[in-house]
């Protein structure tokens, strides 16, 4: 096995935050020669900042697997998987056409280069489908028991069938494959993070997930480190702990209004229809099940330990602190005004009571 | 004896002091007088009007309304609850176990005192109040005060409000690699190997263990070298005795038995109220099976092993039904 760094690395979904970050790292990194970003659209100006070190090259998948052979690509790092449909490029359609269809050209071409040594692909923990009987926590051997509701599932289902076609075409290609919890951080916009965002955040009735969280710095780190270094197989990418739902509300200093599933996916179709995407399938089967995993594979083979869920949940707090309404600081001053109001009228009633009862006792 | 005399003598006056009340006595499993440690009564007494008790109490019930309300607890990988559990299920569960059940808990000694155990129970009771029962006792007589993790069925996790209130006390779904993740972290796993056959057995069953199923509960046990506890429950039959049961209405509602009993649905919401038996709970020594893990998927050691447990747990039901002629016996 080779354990150099990878002269060329071609990173794929360079226009969104993740895949921008992910080639800024590469690039920023002297071991790495070349940086290629290849996507089918313009990174929006925030990111493209990000991209100086980056050749970025604007084409779509079809194109891209040409991009790759003639680049001579060592390792391609395919980030251009999406979670939520995105409404200014054509919603859930374009979305499975990328995630499903430009996964499948991706790995089409990188099996084409002769030079390829390493493939990343980013997963997520929703391909351990969601079901009653789930275990509780997830390993990387644990197989989905059902099929999931959620389409971003579904096409995380598809992208690792073809990514194990893909290693047993090309079995001497280190490929990783990296589940991720959902991404947490101050600053990163995601689905979940406009979701906690809300002063009043639905949930489901009678349903309390255990979720966990990855923050996007460690998110970053592991992907540059399976890019630099040589860590083939699957690897769940999560902070250790759990938090509930209603706790992570709570935390949040948001309050929860706890709807009936089918009212909350009705609801959420409604949105959708709208234009709005809020919450999806997706979303639902994870407040409906919850989604923990184990991690000892990845802090064993990496080497690093990602903050603790609990951890990058705080930050991102600190961050969204407009829009609460329960803080801690708040219930802590509610707490000491409730018991001083009660200590008050008890001195008081202590004290009458005192006044009365030797007067009752002088009398004749 | 002068009026003054008498006057100092009433309630209120410094001097005086009530007679010291007779030592509390157990009658079984009920205490008929609240135990008062002499140590802290003489404490409270000697620190005269400084401690108020109602006071304390009021902080400690409003920190706990903060502490939940603003999310500040910890929650295991499971959804376990610990801090839910001690401050409200436990508390709750106990007035039934020890003023309705009165129990009695013998053979606490028999469960480890840390590290891993698998504590297999016999199953009876219309709903799966022996569980809970069995969590209480072990909770309250273990010297370590431990928590049992329950391994449930997938229709109580499938429940809405049901499946997050029974992670929240300990509980996860029955499948092995649970099981084995529990054992592994040192908890003390308790499952119920009859499952519903057990619980939705008819009243002239009673006591008669049914079949343990694969037996998949020894092969976790072997797998992770956890000795098995077997633990005989008796009194959970005669809560809620099943005359009949409405095989068609349960396929309709989607449950696997819908129990006619004295009480249900003649009596409405009355009849989900147990019948006040008198339960005994027995714990048996540990089977080790720390040298027998390379025959995890030997399925002639782990049925013979299931098949042991079950012959424990039969024999013991019975010295224990001796010693309880009646079931709704003091």
């Amino acid at each position: 096995m080779v354990t150099s760094p990878p002269s060329v690395v071609v990173v794929t979904g360079v226009s969104r935050y993740i895949g921008a970050r992910v080639a800024a790292r590469l690039a920023a990194d002297p071991r790495i020669d070349r940086v290629v970003g290849l996507d089918p659209h313009d990174p929006p100006a925030g990111l493209l900042g990000l991209l100086d070190g980056v050749e970025r090259i604007r084409a779509d998948a079809r194109a891209a697997t040409e991009a790759i052979a003639d680049l001579g690509a060592e390792a391609v790092v395919h980030l251009a998987v999406t979670s939520v449909p995105d409404p200014q490029h054509g919603g859930r359609a374009a979305m499975k056409e990328q995630n499903v269809i430009g996964t499948m050209q991706v790995l089409a071409a990188a099996q084409g280069t002769t030079r390829l040594r390493k493939i990343v692909v980013r997963s997520s923990t929703a391909a351990y489908g969601a079901s009653f009987r789930d275990p509780a926590v997830f390993t990387e051997d644990t197989e989905p028991r059902a099929v999931p509701r959620g389409p971003f599932a579904r096409d995380i289902l598809d992208i690792e069938g073809y990514v194990r076609g893909f290693r047993r075409r090309r079995p001497e290609v280190s490929a990783t494959v990296l589940r991720f919890a959902p991404m947490i951080s101050s600053s990163a916009e995601t689905s979940l993070t406009r979701y906690f965002s809300q002063p009043l955040v639905p949930t489901v009735l009678g349903r309390d997930a255990r979720l966990q969280f990855v923050h996007v710095e460690d998110a970053l780190e592991i992907l540059h480190r399976s890019v630099t270094e040589d860590h083939p197989g699957t690897f769940n990418v999560a902070g250790e702990g759990v938090l509930m739902l209603a706790q992570a509300v709570r935390r949040a200093g948001r309050i929860a209004l706890p709807l009936p599933e089918s009212a909350l996916s009705t609801g959420a179709a409604l949105l959708r229809n709208l234009g709005v995407e809020q919450i999806g399938l997706d979303q639902i089967d994870l407040f409906v099940h919850g989604r923990v995993v184990d991690t000892t594979r990845l802090i064993r083979e990496f080497g690093f330990t990602p903050r603790t869920t609990a951890a990058a949940f705080d930050e991102f707090i600190k961050a969204h602190v407009a829009g609460s309404t329960l803080t801690a600081d708040r219930l802590a001053a509610a707490e000491r005004t409730i018991l001083d109001g009660i200590r008050r009228v008890r001195a008081a009633a202590e004290v009458s009571v005192a006044e009365s009862a030797p007067a009752g006792r002088d009398q004749p | 004896m002068s009026q003054h005399e008498y006057r100092d003598m009433l309630p209120g006056h410094a001097e005086f002091r009530l007679p010291a009340p007779a030592p509390a006595q157990r009658v079984n499993g009920r205490r008929p007088i609240p135990e008062v440690p002499v140590a802290e009564s003489s404490a409270v007494q000697a620190a005269g009007d400084t401690v108020d008790v109602w006071d304390q109490r009021v902080a400690k019930g409003l920190a706990f309304l903060r502490r939940r309300l603003a999310g500040s607890y910890e929650v295991d990988d499971f959804g376990f609850d610990p801090e839910l559990a001690d401050a409200l299920f436990h508390p709750m569960l106990k007035i039934l176990y020890r003023d309705w059940f009165r129990t009695e808990v013998l053979g606490i000694e028999n469960v480890p005192a840390d590290g891993g155990g698998l504590v297999v129970g016999n199953h009876s009771g219309t709903i799966a109040l022996d569980a809970l029962m069995l969590t209480v006792a072990l909770r309250d007589k273990h010297p370590n005060d431990r928590h049992l993790r329950l391994l449930g069925a997938d229709l109580v996790f499938r429940m809405p409000v049901m499946s997050e209130l029974a992670r929240a006390a300990g509980a996860t779904v029955a499948c092995n690699p649970d099981a084995e993740r529990l054992m592994t972290s040192g908890q003390l796993v308790g499952v119920f190997p009859e499952g519903f056959k057990g619980i939705g057995k008819r009243f002239a069953d009673r006591y008669k263990l049914q079949r343990f199923g694969r037996g998949g509960f020894v092969s976790a046990a072997l797998r992770t070298g956890t000795p098995i506890i077997p633990v005989a429950i008796v009194g959970a039959e005669e809560i809620y005795p099943i005359l009949a049961d409405l095989k068609p209405l349960a396929r309709l509602l989607g449950v696997p038995y819908f129990p006619v009993t004295p009480t249900f649905p003649w009596l409405g919401p009355l009849g989900l109220v147990p019948l006040p038996s008198k339960w005994l709970i027995q714990f048996c020594p540990p089977i080790p099976t720390a040298h027998l893990t390379e025959f995890a998927d030997d399925p002639l050691v782990v049925y013979n092993l299931a098949d042991q447990v079950r012959e424990t747990i039969q024999a013991t039901l019975h010295e224990l039904l001796e010693k309880r002629p009646d079931p709704f016996g003091p």
